[in-house]
């Protein structure tokens, strides 16, 4: 019987693909490889990899501490290589107006209640509440793919990362 | 002609089985039958042929999604276009040679109908032993005459949740109990994240394993929603052999490839025309852009993630330009 094996990237061994152009520009595409622009990331940086109107999703590398931020609304960050701790605290007061889209940096310790912790690995998906603080940590270089919408932190540098 | 009505509206038109012992269905002036092999459809300007495998696989999609975001190409000259409210079936109107011609025709149905109608002719056409959501390594043929139905295969219902998998009160993780690790993602990790909530707040702190979730998908090519951050969907999908449609977009669609790979055919979409092919593997990112078609092939089953925009205005931003087709400008 055959034995399958599932291929999946990580910063040590990934293998990026390719656009065949027949009539169009691989610009339109936008192509782009996660763990890519997380080997060229600084820590925590916010790389944005998919962009649809307000909307992110983020490549983070994950290396060391982070600071606190929080955010009005969810988001949903996905271990795609390492492994990544993150904290949670319930803010007394939320830190952001309710309109304000995506997460912002919080100065200092935040002021509330533990909500806990949550230790992800590969292919694990969390959810950070909207309005609780967080903050992740990683002992190794790891990358987090951030389901989020584009904010004040995040960095788009798509002439760099994409396929043109 | 009668109503069928086991499953669906009254106003669906069907007939008497015929010999092969399939009901003819008509849905304006488009008529349906099928035989031991094929479907053929007529329309006033025109007939068309198809594989019985290829309209199924094709049909259970269009059905499961409720008509998805755009087009649905069954093959080349047959298909539907979404409305939110309203559903175009078209024979030829995204064919170049059909238009020039003057062959093409299209006819606009509300929704309840056309879903309905397919629903009727899923269900009557779809035989005991053949499941149109399994790769065709994992399904037996559907071909022959007449045999039983599989009502419990075509109607799974869609996984969709509301803030993320896993959450309390929301679509829960998959277990050996009802949904078993495919064949080809045995060697899929299936450990859980550690969660460490405080008490008062085990409903907000929370975590699973969105591989082992995909690993343990029954279906290919149905996205389902796995987190939402306001219109913005995680829409995972396990993907084997190919996507039985070329869905044509009215949108920008993101496809972020999670493990092994999927080749995709890219076409004009109102044309046809090829226009590139993308390969994608694990860890890469790529938009397909809101005036193409696009159909991949995926050798080994893969786990892809389909990242949506649900916004219901973005349609008509794009038709009046207020939008991009493109993803983004650099």
């Amino acid at each position: 019987m055959t034995e399958y094996v599932t291929k999946f990237g990580s910063l040590a061994d990934y293998d990026k693909g390719s656009i065949d152009l027949i009539n169009d520009q691989a610009k339109n595409y936008a192509f782009s490889n996660i763990f890519e622009v997380a080997s060229s990331s600084k820590p925590w940086e916010k790389v944005a990899v998919g962009k649809n109107m307000q909307y992110v999703l983020e490549a983070i590398r994950a290396e060391g501490t982070s600071e606190w931020r929080t955010c009005a609304h969810d988001e949903f960050p996905l271990c795609m290589d390492g492994e990544v701790t993150i904290e949670l605290v319930k803010l007394d007061t939320p830190a952001v107006p309710a309109d304000k889209e995506g997460s912002v940096r919080i100065d200092g310790e935040p002021v509330g209640k533990k909500m806990g912790r949550i230790v992800l690995r590969k292919g694990h998906q969390a959810l950070l509440p909207a309005n609780a603080a967080y903050r992740m940590s990683a002992s190794a270089p790891s990358v987090i793919l951030l389901q989020t919408i584009l904010g004040d932190d995040t960095v788009e540098r798509w002439a760099d990362i994409c396929l043109s | 002609m009668k109503g069928i009505t086991d499953m669906t509206v009254t106003d669906v038109q069907s007939t008497e089985p015929n010999a092969q012992g399939y009901c003819e269905f008509s849905l304006g002036a488009f008529h349906f039958s099928r035989d031991e092999y094929f479907v053929h459809i007529t329309w006033p300007t025109g007939k068309h042929v198809l594989s019985a495998d290829v309209f199924l696989r094709a049909l259970q999609r269009d059905v499961a999604w409720d008509f998805f975001y755009g087009t649905v190409n069954f093959d080349s000259v047959f298909g539907t276009v979404n409305h939110y409210g309203t559903v175009d079936m078209f024979a030829g109107r995204f064919n170049d040679a059909y238009r020039k011609a003057e062959l093409d025709h299209t006819e606009n149905f509300e929704t309840p109908l056309i879903r309905d109608t397919f629903k009727a002719m899923l269900d009557d056409w779809t035989n005991a032993s053949f499941d149109p959501f399994a790769s065709p390594a994992e399904t037996d043929k559907p071909f022959g005459i007449k045999d039983g139905s599989n009502t419990e295969a075509i109607t799974r219902r869609r996984v969709a949740a509301n803030r993320m998998v896993s959450v309390p009160g929301d679509e829960q993780v998959r277990t050996d109990e009802t949904h078993p690790v495919n064949r080809m993602f045995a060697d899929v990790p299936q450990d859980e994240p550690e969660v460490y909530p405080e008490p008062g707040f085990e409903d907000e702190v929370a975590a699973y394993n969105l591989y082992k979730y995909i690993s343990r998908s029954d279906v290919t090519w149905n996205p389902s929603v796995v987190s939402v951050c306001k219109a913005s969907l995680y829409c995972p999908t396990s993907e084997e052999y190919m996507l039985p449609v070329f869905h044509g977009n009215d949108r920008v669609e993101w496809f972020v490839q999670l493990s092994d790979e999927i080749v995709w055919d890219v076409q004009d979409r109102d044309t046809g025309a090829p226009r590139s092919k993308v390969t994608m593997k694990a860890g890469d990112v790529a938009a397909m852009p809101g005036d193409i078609r696009h159909q991949g092939y995926s050798p080994k089953r893969s786990m892809l993630l389909v990242w949506e925009n649900a916004s219901p205005e973005l349609p008509e931003m794009i038709r009046t330009g207020k939008a991009s087709v493109y993803p983004v400008d650099f």
